[in-house]
């Protein structure tokens, strides 16, 4: 029996995992998006900054700018679900994961968005729930708000095609 | 603004407009256009306005990129295109007077961008009620017939006669 692993070690390797992999895609770079992490529970969020405006009269985010948010969030939320047990398993750093394929991000196949009031100018949060993730197809929900949670300014569900996993035995 | 061949789907559903009209919407539309933020950061423009309908376009810009394996653009991005050619071209209907806002949009991803191309985003209002209007839209690089992306939407709409009653007629682009 090997003895449990010391919180330091299980908490860098998770962040770990996590980091690698948002932190290679430019355009959560370029959207400020950053992750908090909760145990396996993700929240999306997106500092607000000028260039998201879509509005200036309003001032309101730009439905663009929201899009890619829930986006972000659900495509993130679906590797990190499949990263996750990977790497609790094994007991696998990010580069292991990374080499199995399982930080591969899926495909959006389609992505409905809601608008249910307009984005204000300050930071958004979002959880994606998935309702259904197959070895091909994974069907996710999400949800966006911004001071209140119960409040949702968007919320929007997608299809998505999964990687093909590096099955090398 | 380039000459463009006869669509399909102009029906002659709406009141027509005249050339000086259509001309004086797209001035306003593109400095409504100029003066947004985020389609400014992405890059976007206006390649053609006609009534009802637009083409929009950006350019590859690795900052967008979604996939750093392959360089193919963020699908967001591509969203954040659709968006902004479909909120245009409900500006661009003859009976639009408020500036619109987007209710629901729903993207389908065919194939992924090309990278380092360009992509066009082409809107057309299918149809406007008196309180929403339904538009369709697709996203290319070269060929509208091998679409990377189509796109339909409904979006917040009124009637110049309803909207005239209220005042709120000939401030398009100004209110919010």
């Amino acid at each position: 029996m090997n003895k449990p692993e010391s919180l330091q070690v299980v908490k860098q390797r998770r962040d770990g995992v996590l980091t690698a992999l948002v932190d290679s895609i430019p355009y959560i770079k370029f959207l400020n998006i950053s992750f908090d992490r909760r145990g396996d529970e993700l929240t999306a969020v997106m500092q607000f900054e000028d260039k998201l405006i879509g509005n200036p009269a309003i001032p309101a985010i730009h439905g663009g700018a929201t899009a890619s948010f829930l986006e972000t969030a659900a495509l993130i939320e679906l590797a990190w679900q499949r990263a996750w047990t990977m790497m609790e398993d094994g007991q696998m750093e990010a580069e292991d994961v990374a080499a199995a394929g399982y930080l591969r991000l899926p495909k959006t196949i389609d992505f409905t968005v809601d608008y249910l009031r307009s984005g204000l100018p300050r930071d958004c949060y979002a959880r994606a729930r998935v309702n259904r993730s197959g070895r091909r197809y994974a069907s996710v929900h999400v949800e966006a708000w911004q001071d209140n949670r119960a409040r949702l300014f968007a919320q929007a569900t997608g299809h998505f095609l999964m990687p093909r996993l590096d099955t090398g035995g | 603004m380039p000459d463009r061949p006869e669509t399909p789907f102009q029906e002659g559903t709406h009141r027509p407009m005249t050339e000086e009209e259509l001309r004086l919407r797209v001035t306003v539309a593109k400095k409504f256009m100029a003066a947004l933020p985020f389609c400014h950061a992405l890059d976007m423009r206006i390649d053609e306005a006609g009534v009802s309908e637009a083409v929009m376009s950006m350019p590859y810009n690795p900052q967008t990129v979604g996939d750093p394996d392959t360089g193919v653009v963020h699908g967001g991005a591509v969203s954040a295109l659709m968006d902004t050619c479909c909120g245009f071209a409900v500006n661009l209907h003859p009976d639009c007077v408020i500036p619109t806002a987007t209710i629901d949009l729903r993207m389908d991803y065919m194939r992924s961008a090309k990278p380092g191309e360009r992509i066009f985003a082409k809107a057309h209002v299918y149809k406007a009620t008196s309180t929403v209007s339904f538009v369709r839209a697709i996203a290319y690089e070269d060929d509208p017939e091998n679409p990377v992306a189509t796109a339909t939407g409904a979006f917040v709409f009124s009637k110049s006669s309803k909207a005239g009653k209220t005042g709120a007629k000939g401030k398009s682009g100004e209110l919010a």
